[in-house]
This record gives structure tokens, sequence and C-alpha cells, in this order.
């Protein structure tokens, strides 16, 4: 029996806080950890599937064009390869997130330097890694494709555009005026587990253990790539190694080894190179951005602009959101925002953890400081007069507001020294150290989402959804609310994810998983606890559970009676998500080292106060945080795609040249997780807390650079070539 | 014995293709898949195992060059009825997050902290000679050839500084 709850209202009743079983927002171990800590997790490769073939994927190498001819014989006789597939239901990019639809297809058009064009299948992989290498390729390139973003006239996105008031105007009248550019280079996701997928079929139905974020729309996305219907396809992604985006939609060795499966009747795994997933998977777009702020004499704004540019292939959806906080984040009345998208010929860009606000953010808040200063107003003391009453571009409220508190309570954790500040107060031999700030803002998304709960007659409880966890921590959250409303301990609750046969969700991505399913299995548990309570003879809302029992001492297993108790949950948002702005928010503060002869810059501690509505696990959730601190630290310090001019390639396609933060990158990082409950974001009252944790952190250590040496930089990431060409004498 | 690599205990035949790695022996040949690919080029430490006490990456080295040697992977330092002290600590500490580069973290920090008890100095140790100090730094410089793309780290550190301070055990 399904539950369908639409939400058009806040809902404020804030019920879980008023459950006996006192489990929801404690920091549990993950219910999963065992497995991960013990190796016996198995993630989409892992799985033993007799007779498997194993596939190699081959990429294009030119920008632009067409494949002539791909000679089978040069590999087919080489020991153990079984075959070649150059089907033209090839997907030759990834889906983006939430696509629905089947991504390009048609692998003899190339439309960038590295596009998957054809798939070799051997007995083993070091057979199918060899042939796959000796595939003899015919091109026929068209030369000219454009490649550099700053060379072409760019798309504007009509819907991000906004004119209000007279900004030029603000500007000239402005007591104080800000008016910078900014740019920020490519990011990769970079997950661990490179994109993965084992296809096999039986009799007409096919089942295919994948690494992916959001299997509702990824079966729809696989069964138009196939031209098959989603009941005869089956996807399990019980362990995702990490997603960050790039596993939002189906990528290329999914639809590849589905059909390769077809083609020699046999299973076969394709696991993409690092290199492969690094070139054909997403990218985050470079940006462009002008900033531009106009504020009174006390610091206040009047004018805000922010305009960026990004880029991507033709064909591409996809425009990196970079003004997605901009809209609402700060007041001041009369504002200009725009953003356009150049079309080149390098690789898909699409989603990479918090799309938009990781790169916007990080422009805006350096922004800011130069503001600061320049009106004699500490940096804290200046966000918190600028934060809105209500959305400043359209007239909503928001749904609840936690910045002034994360800035306030951040401050005084981080030991923030308020007032008037100035570069260069402290050396330590070689090394300038100083302080920075900025503000933490990333929107709030929500889905329609299905989960079922049995409460089973043992007096244990199955919660089974598609919903995936990329260790976001559902798996724990999602025991944690059911064994919450049902009043059992969390161990006592099984949770089965991952499987597109369990009841449908969104899936993992724009932070909404655990909002969202998370709604689904409450709804599901407030129905079973009607019929308990219709057993008892109580409302369900007097009904308290704790410890697999009633307030007076009946057992859930003599209520059940020896019947299984299965409720299907159906959370859709309603007009909330019109009614309200909303957002999670939150503060970053950072102490960095920066040193005088190399420009070599070290973060010393950072801390991050967040607001994010209800926690759900203070362990996973502090960890969410942290993951995105140190993903700031990278966008700030380390992180940075580069194309090749002259073909559009990308050329640090692997973890030695691609610089993410390792263990040494990373200090002491402190998370507050600041108290709030927020009705209007779901009925549990929580909101995503997936990528507010990097949306802004890389502008505080930017900040704590000019605060420490007096070098003012414009272009992330902060390199100590960069570092030392801004230093001052 | 002859012709076969020793893994956690058990001999196994060396791969007849010379060109198997370690890491896709362990993954493929043996079914060992608590050891990971993350990279296949020693950039990223995900397939981090103990050959002979030393932690090596196992993608760098092929089967066929480990006749006789003793290698120690994930399974082998604990299960789930069993699991080892750094396990417990990564746990509890939520020392991971995807868990996918968990096991080499493991693995490197299991034999990193024999190399500290051994007076093998880092770049972070304050001299070259006597005792090293278990400091927060110096896990952090020996375990950067482990990658943990959610960004565990914090937690990994809290992990294993509680396990060299005696700990879970």
């Amino acid at each position: 029996m399904t539950v369908h709850f639409k939400q058009d209202k806040p809902d404020n009743s804030n019920r879980l806080d008023g459950m006996k079983q006192g489990v929801l927002g404690k920091p549990l171990p993950r219910i999963e950890g065992l497995a991960k800590v013990t190796g016996t997790a198995p993630y989409a490769a892992e799985y033993p599937v007799e007779n498997c073939a194993e596939g190699v994927l081959v990429t294009a190498t030119i920008t632009r064009g067409k494949v002539t001819s791909i000679d089978r014989t040069s590999v087919l006789s080489m020991p153990g390869v079984i075959a070649v597939v150059d089907d033209e239901k090839l997907c030759t990019r990834a889906a983006q997130g939430t696509a629905n639809e089947a991504p390009m297809q048609g692998p003899a058009q190339i439309c960038y330097w590295g596009q998957p064009i054809a798939l070799v299948i051997a007995e083993t992989f070091e057979q199918a890694r060899d042939a796959a290498k000796h595939l003899t390729v015919e091109y026929l390139e068209v030369d000219g494709a454009p490649l550099d973003p700053g060379a072409v006239d760019p798309e504007e996105q009509d819907d991000e555009t906004v004119h209000q008031g007279d900004l030029a105007n603000a500007m000239a009248e402005a007591a104080h005026s800000v008016d910078v550019t900014y740019t920020t280079k490519g990011h990769a996701s970079a997950a661990m587990e490179p994109h993965s997928a084992i296809a096999q079929w039986d009799g007409n139905k096919l089942t295919v253990h994948a690494s992916l974020q959001m299997l509702n729309y990824n079966i729809a996305e696989l069964a138009d790539a196939l031209d098959m219907e989603e009941d005869n396809i089956r996807l399990i992604s019980r362990f995702v190694g990490g997603g960050f985006g790039s596993k939002l939609g189906i990528s290329e060795e999914v639809v590849a080894a589905a059909l390769a499966a077809t083609q020699i009747g046999r299973p076969v795994r394709v696991v993409q190179s690092r290199q492969q997933v690094f070139q054909t998977v997403m990218r985050r777009s470079e940006t462009t951005q002008r900033l531009r702020l106009a504020a009174d004499s006390n610091g206040k704004l009047t004018g805000f602009g922010h305009e960026a540019l990004v880029s991507n292939l033709p064909g591409e959806s996809f425009a990196e959101p970079v003004l997605q906080s901009s809209h609402f984040l700060y007041g001041g009345e009369n504002r200009e925002l725009m953003l356009k998208v150049a079309r080149i010929h390098r690789m898909t860009a699409g989603s990479v953890r918090a799309p938009g606000e990781a790169v916007g953010m990080p422009a805006l808040e350096g922004a800011m400081d130069v503001l600061a200063e320049k009106a004699g107003i500490d940096p804290v003391e200046l966000r918190l007069r600028n934060i809105p009453e209500k959305n400043p571009e359209e007239d909503l409220p928001f749904s609840s507001h936690k910045l002034a508190e994360c800035l306030k309570q951040g401050a005084e954790a981080f030991g923030w020294e308020c007032g008037l500040r100035k570069p260069r107060q402290r050396r330590e031999g070689e090394w300038w150290i100083g302080t920075g700030m900025a503000s933490a803002a990333r929107v709030h998304n929500i889905a329609e989402a299905k989960a079922r709960v049995t409460l089973k007659s043992d007096g244990t409880a199955l919660v089974e959804t598609d919903m995936t966890d990329i260790g976001t921590g559902t798996y724990t959250i999602l025991a944690q609310i059911a064994g919450e409303m049902l009043g059992l301990d969390p161990e006592q609750v099984l949770v089965e994810l991952g499987d597109t046969r369990h009841p449908r969700g969104p899936g993992s991505g724009g932070s909404w998983g655990a909002a969202s399913t998370g709604s689904a299995v409450y709804i599901a548990c407030k129905a079973i606890r009607e019929e308990l309570a219709a057993k008892t003879g109580a409302s369900e809302e007097e009904l308290e559970l704790r410890e697999g029992k009633t307030a007076t001492g009946e057992t859930l297993t003599s209520l059940l009676d020896g019947k299984d108790l299965a409720r299907e949950g159906h959370y859709e948002p309603g007009e909330i998500e019109d009614d309200y702005t909303a957002s999670g928010f939150g503060a970053f503060f950072a102490e960095v080292r920066v040193n005088h002869y190399t420009g070599e810059t070290r973060v010393d501690r950072m801390l991050g106060a967040f607001g994010f509505g209800r926690v759900l696990n203070a362990k996973t959730a502090r960890s969410q945080c942290i993951g995105g601190i140190t993903w700031s630290i990278g966008v700030a310090l380390t992180e940075a795609l580069e194309f090749d001019p002259r073909d559009g390639h990308l050329v640090n396609c692997d973890l030695a040249e691609y610089h993410v933060p390792v263990h040494r990158d990373v200090p002491d990082v402190e998370v507050v997780l600041v108290e709030e409950r927020d009705g209007a974001a779901s009925p549990i009252q929580a909101k995503g807390i997936g990528e507010l944790g990097m949306c802004g952190g890389a502008a505080a250590i930017a900040n704590a650079i000019y605060n420490a040496c007096g070098a003012r930089i414009y272009d992330y990431p902060m390199t100590p070539d960069r570092v030392l060409a801004a230093m001052p004498d | 014995m002859s012709d076969t690599i020793t893994v956690n205990g058990t001999a196994n035949p060396l791969p007849d293709d010379p060109r198997v790695s370690l890491l896709d022996f362990l993954r493929h040949d043996i079914g060992l898949t608590g050891t990971k690919k993350g990279c296949d080029h020693g950039q990223c430490g995900a397939c981090t195992v103990i050959v002979n006490g030393i932690r090596i990456n196992s993608c760098l080295t092929l089967a066929a060059m480990h006749e006789g040697d003793s290698v120690t992977t994930i399974e082998g330092l604990g299960t789930p009825d069993e699991p080892s002290a750094l396990q417990r600590a990564f746990l509890e500490h939520d020392g991971f997050q995807c868990g996918y580069c968990t096991p080499g973290q493991i693995c490197s920090a299991t034999a990193m902290l024999e190399e500290i008890a051994a007076g093998w100095p880092s770049d972070a140790s304050e001299s070259l000679e006597g005792h090293i100090v278990t400091s927060r730094e110096e896990i952090r410089e020996r375990m950067s050839g482990n990658i943990c793309r959610c960004g565990a780290y914090a937690n990994i550190v809290a992990a294993i500084e509680e396990v060299a301070a005696g700990g879970q055990s």
C-alpha cells in the first residue's frame, strides 16, 4: 500500500523530535562500515560473474571529424580477442544529471579528443587492453574546431539573466565599489572508483552492475540508449566508490558493456582506465567571472553584479550554474546577473560536486573581502550587514536562514579577531601567516521519492529504495529515521539500496538524496505507526515506541501478531518549492602560511559552521562537511584541468598531474553544526549537506593568503607562481 | 614453495600471462576484491598491500615478480567478525565515506606504523636518527600516497593516531 504526500506547506511539527527512540541525529558509525573497512563491500566491477569477458574502450585521437574505418583484422587475430564493438548505439558522452534519456550516441562522429569510438572484447583484461592499443582506426578530421572559450561568441542563458534597477548608476554613486574579474580552472570529480559496469543477459532481461548515482534516471537513459523497455532492465549499484556528480548519468562503459554482451552472448565487464575517466566523463567548466559590488558608507550593498562565462560542447544543455546562490545571498536593489556559455570542442562539461557555487562562491566571496577592505569593515560584519530579509530578486521569503548564526558561531569557535584588518601583520621565518573567512551557500534541492518500509513480524524492519549511498551515509541515516519512527535500534533495521527493483527515488546528486528519500521513509513509517496505533486504540500522535515496545510495554511482535506490515512512502514536493527560497548556509574560516620566497601556501587550520536543517547523523554529516572543506583546499590551491590549445585534449588526465589534496595538504579541520529545523525544506526538516561544505571555502583561503602576505589574487587555483607574481616586495 | 605467491597465508599458483599485475592477480585471478584499482599507475594508493612486511602499490608490480613472496591484503588484516584495531578505529572515527580507498588506507597505515616503530625517518621527522614521535604531521606525511577523494583525511589521521597510541587493541 502506497501513502502519497505532496508537500504544499511547511511542516513545522518537528515530529521526529518527539519520538522516543532517541537515535536520529546521533553520531552512529555507518551500518555498512564494517564491510567497507574489511574490504568485503562489493563495488560494481567486483561481482563474480561466470564466463565474463573483458572490454576496453578505444578513444579518438582527433578533435572533430569522423571515423572512416576501423580495421577489425588488426586485432581479431591477437590472442584471446573476441570482438570489436563499434555499434552506432555506443554512447560518446556521459549523460547529464537527470537527463532521463540517452546521451549522445554514434561513435563514428567525433566531437572531442578522447571520445570513445569502439570497444575491444577479449577473454582477459590484459588481452583486451593490448588489443585496444593496436586497433587501427582511420579518421577524416575537420580542422578548425573552436577550443578557446574566450575566442567564440557565447550564448546567453536567458533564464539566468537579471536586469534590476540601474547597476551602473549604483556603482557610480557608491561610497565603496568593487569591479573585479576572477577566473577559475576546470575541475575533475576524480572519484576513487573508476566508472565500471558488468552487463549480463538472461533471455531478454538485462542486468547491469554499474557505478551510478541516480538509478531511476539511469535506467531510463540506458533503456533509451539500447531501445529497450525499462521493465527488461535491472540496474544495481549497492556500493559506489564516490560520485561527486561524475556518476549522475550513465557513462559510456555502461552502454558499451550492454551492447558487447548482446553481440557476443556472454557477460561483459568494462572498467574505464583512470585516464579515460578523466577524459570521457565530465569536467567542471572553467569560468571567467566579473563581480561588481556597490555599497553605501556603511557597507550596505546598493548594487550587485555577477556575470560569468563558462563552456561546453555543442549540443549539451548543461551550463555551470555559477550564479546560483548569487541570486539571493546578499541584498542590493540594483542587480545585473548574466551567464553565458561558449561552445567549444573540449570534453563534456557537467556536474562536479556543487555545480555553480563551487566556483561562483569563491569569486563572490573574494570580491566581498575586497569590499570589506575598501569600506574598512570587518569581513564578518560586512556579511552580517548584507543578509537580505527576503530573496532580493523575487518576492519570496527564505524557508529558513542560518547565515548570521553560522557567521557568529563560526567566528567565535575559530577565534576570529574582529576589527580592521591589514595584511602582513605576522611573520615566522620565511612564512607570512594570516586568516580569512567566507560565507557558504548552496541551494536546497528536493525531488519526488518512494521507499518501502516493512515492519517484520519478528520486530525488525526493512527499508527498500533504489537510493544510492555514494559515501554520503544514506544506509545509516535511513536506518536512523526508520529506527526513530518505529522505536527500533538502527541495528534492527536492514537497509537495501541501489537496486531498480526497489521503489524509486531521485538518487544521490545535488545534495537532495537524504531529504527526498528520507522523507519517503518517514512517510512510510508514519503510515505503519497509524496501523500500530489503531491496534492499541491510541492515535498515531499519542503512540510512543521505544526499544520495540509501546509505552505500556506491549511489544511490536505481539502487536503484529505474526504478520509483516509494509507501507510504501511516496513523497512529492509541492508548492513549497515555489513559495520559498531554500538554501543551506554557512561560514568558513581559515588560517594559512604563505612562503615569502617560494609562494607556497599551506593551510594550517580550517573551520566551517553550517546550517542545513535537521542533522540526521552528526558523524556522517560532519564527515560530509570536512570532505567539502578538503575540496575547498583543492579549489583554492591545486586543482586545475589543463587543455592542449592545439587540439583541446585534457593533458593532466591522471592523479599525478591533476592535484587533489592529499593527507599532508589537509590540516586539523573543525566543524560546527548549527541547530536548524527547516519545515519548508522537507517533512523531516532536513536539507542537503554533501555540497555546502565546499561552497565558498576556497575564498576563505584566498582571503587568508591576502591577509598573510598582501598578495591579492583573482585567479584560482592560487599556485606558487601566481602567489609570487602578486606578492608585494 | 616455488611457482606460487602466498596471499594471507594461502599459496596460489602464479598466473600464466606475465602481464598480469599483482593487483589484477589479487582482484581477478584469486578473487580478493578488497584491494582496489583506483588509477593503475601508482598514483592513488587504493591498491596498497603488504608484501613481505613492506607496503607497496600492487598495480605497479607484476604478479610474476612475486614468486615465493608473502602478501597480506585487507582480507588478511581482519574480518567482519574479527576486525583489526585499525579497522575498528576507521569505523569509529568515520575514516572513510565511499570506502573505495579504505582498504589501501588501512593496509598502508598498518605497515606505516611498523616503519615508524623501526625508526625509518620521513620528511616530517625532526631527526634522521632515534625515536620518532607519531605526530599528526608524521602520519600525514607518511600517508600522503593514499588519496581519499571523499576528503576523510582528518578522520583517518584521528583513527591512526588512536591506534598508534595503543587504542582499539
